[in-house]
């Protein structure tokens, strides 16, 4: 059945050729409107049964949104307080109002400032008009903002020397599409347009939707430049290891069809593109090469062996089949479980790339020999060189086999030992690297100003304006003044600070009135009379529900782990139920949703990635007929992931939800490498008979260096990946990366003497008969007796 | 007769011509305006009212509140009209008290009493885009109709709830106004007000006012016993019912002041 396929391919390469191209192009007339759907926004992280995330939505429905674009400006001068600067900040605060989708703007000049003049409250802009400024009026600016609490730290610096002007925007989400880059263009264009007039001042960018527009450019930047460079490098690597030109155009076209058509089938099932499922086509690409690189060896040696073009191709497919299949469904299983993950853009980008790796298996054995068949193709007969060093190697292996189980076991645990060291982070500013602007531009205003992450605390009375209660009032001045009172805290924005100011301003200015008022109907009052006083974008929704029974205290604190938010988040709540044990409180924040989304994700990722590892290992028993090897390959398949999450810790030590996925994912392509080692080595045990030393050198002959070429190749790609300016894709790549290159190191070094270890003790009796007995009923057509021919023939 | 030898004769005559074919050729911006001035003239002479007035807010989550509002109201010539509002919920401002003299362009003037604080105090602010009360009604939105407060541009005519409407743009002249423009429908018997869209300073759509169940007092003033709200930004809406529309109650000037403030309970 299958040799009748393989000589329908060969004879009728056009027909094959055709019908892919049919399917393909079938498939990518979707590819375009799935590469033009990049969703720019930071929810799509989260599924919609998050309980972070439903916690949030449903306070932003209950006040007003905190989706936001800060204008960082710094005057060349350090001082914000002079006419020019103020009369830019002002011009910045009306032109802010044009920006798209906006509801609010916040700034040093349109500050609601407040004071009594004889009997009556005033209420207006601290800058009114930056005409009207004079030099004798700067002080008592300056003076006012920054000793006012809801500005100072927040969008002025305490000397003064950088502001923000914060636009809030209230995004439709009708086409989020579009609505990102809407914004985002108007802002740069008041930037732009700020640093022409006032030349003296740096802007710099920040806020939710600057870092959703920056998801979008990473990812778009990467499709420009990572997809290329891995293009390359897989070109230049095949025509160096390979020397060949036409193996390499096909294994291009092999690539290309796999990748276009499973971004066509992307689009075909409404899977909207994220940054980290943009990092699909790098990594079909590199799963891909895997599968032509091992079709080609085989073909070459067998042509280099003299055998004509046509035969060779058909023994390759005949030889290669079953394990491109094995490895190609391995690889799809360990990313399928991706599934499990909490994140949605983590599952479309396992499904993707579960899909894409098996289409680059059926293209490699349809498309691929045809195209292998049409074109020309020479091969100098030459000599196998690579043959001493792998010989080398397993003389190597063998010799010192006694010093390398305990060593390689002790350098296994070493690494292990230190995963539990890493530290849970998924703090979103650093999902970008240092070249990306919103990363400066929030580092800036980090160091100078205060930090991204926020808290969001809701405390509902459940009682119609309960919020003017004295009582509640108390709670919640206790509540910031203890807020300000943590290590971690920038700043707060809390309505007592309001109300402590209107009593004052009610009682002519007199400092000693700054406190709450003690009766309900007071406060009640005073923010009457302050609402009824304030203009249009400037209300208090943003921390008062319409009801007045609920009131939400905005925190701002350093940037910090995900652990320590997650620490902190546990100490507010702590602080209620020893304080005010009797309101409803909710926290919630986007960078709260990031720090737990990490946890929830590791959780749900080893239910995963251990259901990967049980299917994975069915097969592999199955594959390998033998439960004790396949228990045996547990080992070497499950310690690189561990060992490369140790190595982590030495090497950056934060992980997040980028990197819980990496197990699952590594997992089906590290199987690949002891698949192949194992099967030539009890290949060699049962068929030949060979002793456990013999079969561990043939092993290394047969398969070493194809193994190490597309650890290689695979190596390569991840690494690519890695110089992503997007950070969750390129520690992605680079622990990927890694772990499969140690699963290598642990396939070469710790595999063969555990081998000649375990299989030693048994060797002299039953367990070479069986598996001798086993392969007297398997004819040429299993594993083990057609790989036989793809090996550099030790015997 | 030698007088219409002069030059003056021939402007004359020509502005006499003139006159009925600019009426026919009427452009898109005066009709707007005649129809503003129409709509006021026609609800003209009402004089004072007093009516009770409540407001139901809601948010996107759908919590809602409730302010309940006496308010008496004085037409005054030549100047926006005066009003007197108490507040009897929520409760905790009760009895608060709230003075405004509108006027046409420029800040109104505006007084609050406070009970709890016994003091009258003026709201000194360039509130006039601002929410009244929480709601999603502007200071701008309830305060009554002045044809200077706004340029005009006939649009189009179209059917609407009250027969047939002239639809007709209007550009805030204050600029403090928190909208760029309005768009208004107008029945063409009533000169009755059906729908208002806002359209805030980008331009962008803000608000939808709807009125519903228009009545007829004095037999000539129309007034609606509800007004819808709805914010498409925020997602939030303000319905505002009107009950117990009384006309010409004997008002003056005299019950419109900072001493009657106080006493308003």
């Amino acid at each position: 059945m299958r040799d009748r396929f393989f000589r329908f391919v060969l004879d009728h390469p056009f027909v094959v050729i055709l019908l892919s191209v049919l399917f393909v192009f079938g498939a990518a007339k979707k590819a375009p409107e799935y590469l033009m759907s990049f969703k720019s926004d930071y929810r799509v992280f989260f599924s919609e049964e998050n309980p972070q995330l439903t916690a949030f939505e449903s306070m932003q429905k209950v006040y007003s949104k905190s989706d936001n674009v800060a204008f960082i400006i710094s005057p060349k001068d350090g001082n914000v307080f002079k006419q020019d600067t103020l009369a830019a900040i002002y011009e910045l605060t009306e032109e802010s109002w044009q920006v798209p989708f906006s509801t609010r703007v916040d700034s040093v000049t349109n500050y609601q400032h407040t004071w009594s003049e004889e009997d009556d409250m005033i209420v207006e802009d601290l800058v009114l008009d930056p005409a009207d400024i004079t030099a004798a009026d700067l002080p008592r600016i300056k003076e006012v903002a920054t000793s006012e609490p809801l500005l100072v730290n927040k969008l002025v610096s305490p000397s003064g020397h950088v502001t923000v002007v914060n636009v809030t925007v209230q995004l439709p989400g009708v086409d989020p599409i579009v609505e990102v880059p809407q914004v985002v263009t108007k802002v740069r264009e008041l930037r732009d347009n700020f640093i022409a007039a006032y030349p003296d001042h740096e802007v710099r960018l920040s806020g939710m939707v600057i870092m959703n527009n920056s998801f979008s450019e990473s990812a778009m930047g990467d499709q420009q430049t990572l997809v290329p460079l891995m293009f390359l490098i897989v070109i230049v690597g095949m025509i160096i290891l390979l020397r060949t030109f036409t193996g390499t155009i096909a294994t291009v076209v092999v690539i290309m069809l796999s990748i276009l058509s499973t971004l066509g089938l992307a689009g075909w099932s409404g899977l909207f593109m994220t940054g980290p499922s943009a990092s699909a086509p790098t990594m079909i690409l590199t799963l891909a090469v895997a599968d032509c690189v091992h079709i080609l060896t085989t073909m070459f040696y067998e042509m280099r062996r003299g055998v004509e073009k046509r035969q060779a191709i058909s023994d390759s497919l005949r030889i290669n089949f079953q394990p491109i299949f094995l490895t190609s469904a391995t690889t799809a299983i360990g990313f399928l479980s991706l599934n499990f993950s909490d994140s949605p853009p983590f599952r479309d980008l396992g499904n993707m790339v579960a899909v894409g790796v098996m289409l680059a298996f059926v293209f490699s054995v349809t498309v691929f020999p045809a195209i292998l068949r049409l074109l020309p193709m020479k091969v100098k007969q030459m000599e196998e060189g690579q043959n001493d060093t792998m010989h080398k190697l397993a003389d190597f292996v063998i010799g010192k086999r006694r010093l390398l189980l305990p060593g390689m076991a002790a350098i296994m645990a070493g690494f292990i030992l230190l995963v539990p060291m890493n530290k849970l982070n998924d703090d979103f500013v650093q999902y970008f690297d240092q070249t990306v602007p919103f990363r400066q531009a929030t580092d800036y205003m980090q160091d100078n100003l205060s930090g991204m992450a926020t808290m969001e605390i809701s405390i509902e009375t459940n009682e119609s304006s309960g919020i003017n209660d004295p009582n509640v009032l108390k709670t919640v001045g206790d509540l910031t003044d203890w807020l300000r009172a943590q290590p971690e805290t920038d700043h707060v924005n809390s309505i007592s600070d309001t109300i402590k100011r209107l009593n004052k301003n009610m009682h002519s200015d007199d400092q000693s009135y700054y406190n709450l008022p003690t009766e309900r109907e007071l406060s009640a009052q005073y923010l009457l009379m302050y609402e009824m006083s304030l203009p249009y974008g400037l209300d208090l929704n943003n921390q008062l529900n319409v009801d007045k029974s609920s009131t939400r205290v905005i925190a701002t604190f350093q940037n910090m782990t995900s652990t320590e938010q997650i620490e902190l988040e546990e100490r507010i709540y702590n602080w209620f139920a020893e304080n005010a044990p009797q309101y409803e409180v909710a926290i919630a924040s986007p960078n709260l949703m990031f720090a737990h989304i990490g946890q929830r994700n590791i959780y749900s990722m080893l239910i995963g990635t251990s259901v990967a590892l049980v299917l994975i290992s069915i097969l592999l028993g199955f594959a390998l007929r033998s439960v004790r090897f396949g228990l045996i390959s547990l080992i070497p398949n499950l310690a690189p992931a561990a060992m490369g999450f140790g190595l982590w810790f030495l090497i950056d030590g934060q992980i997040g939800l980028a990197l819980s996925v990496v197990a699952g994912m590594t997992l089906g392509i590290v199987v690949d490498d002891t698949v192949h080692f194992l099967s030539k080595y009890l290949h060699a045990r049962r068929d030949r008979g060979k002793d456990t030393k013999a079969a561990v050198d043939y092993a290394f002959a047969s398969v070493g260096r194809a193994l190490w070429i597309t650890t290689f190749v695979l190596f390569a790609g991840f690494m690519v990946l890695a110089q992503s300016t997007f950070k969750v894709n390129a520690d992605m790549g680079l622990l990927t990366g890694l772990t499969i290159l140690i699963a290598l190191v642990v396939d070469f070094l710790f595999l063969p003497p555990l081998l000649m270890k375990l299989d030693k003790s048994k060797e002299p009796s039953t367990e070479t008969n069986n598996s001798s007995t086993d392969n007297t009923t398997n004819s040429d057509n299993t594993i083990k007796g057609d790989d036989n021919e793809s090996v550099k023939q030790p015997a | 007769m030698s007088l219409l030898n002069n030059p003056l004769k021939s402007i004359l005559i020509a502005s006499i011509i003139a006159v009925p074919a600019t009426a026919l050729a009427e452009t898109a911006e005066e009709k707007g305006l005649r129809i503003a001035k129409e709509a006021k003239a026609s609800d003209l002479g009402w004089q004072d009212m007093q009516a009770q007035m409540n407001m139901i807010l809601r948010n996107k989550q759908g919590q809602e509140s409730v302010r309940e509002i006496r308010m008496k109201s004085l037409e005054v010539d030549g100047d926006g009209d005066k009003s007197l509002s108490v507040f009897d919920k929520p409760r905790d401002v009760k009895g608060t008290a709230f003075l405004s003299f509108s006027h046409p362009i420029g800040a109104d003037d505006q007084w609050l009493y406070l009970p709890a604080l016994k003091r009258v105090k003026r709201i000194a602010s360039r509130n006039k885009s601002g929410p009244f009360m929480g709601s999603e009604f502007a200071y701008e939105d309830l305060s009554s109709f002045e044809v200077e407060k706004y340029t005009y541009k006939y649009l189009q005519d179209e059917a609407c709830e009250g027969g047939n409407c002239y639809v007709i743009e209007q550009y805030p002249v204050d600029k403090n106004s928190g909208y760029t423009r309005r768009v208004v429908w107008i029945d063409e018997g009533e000169y009755r007000p059906w729908k208002i869209e806002f359209y805030d300073r980008k331009n962008s759509a803000l608000k939808t006012l709807t009125y519903h169940g228009y009545k007829e007092y004095e037999g000539k003033h129309w007034r609606p016993d509800l007004m819808k709200m709805v914010n498409h930004q925020t997602g939030k809406s303000t319905d505002l019912t009107w009950n117990s529309y009384r006309f010409k109650t004997g008002l003056t000037d005299g019950d419109f002041n900072k001493n009657t403030l106080k006493r308003a309970r």
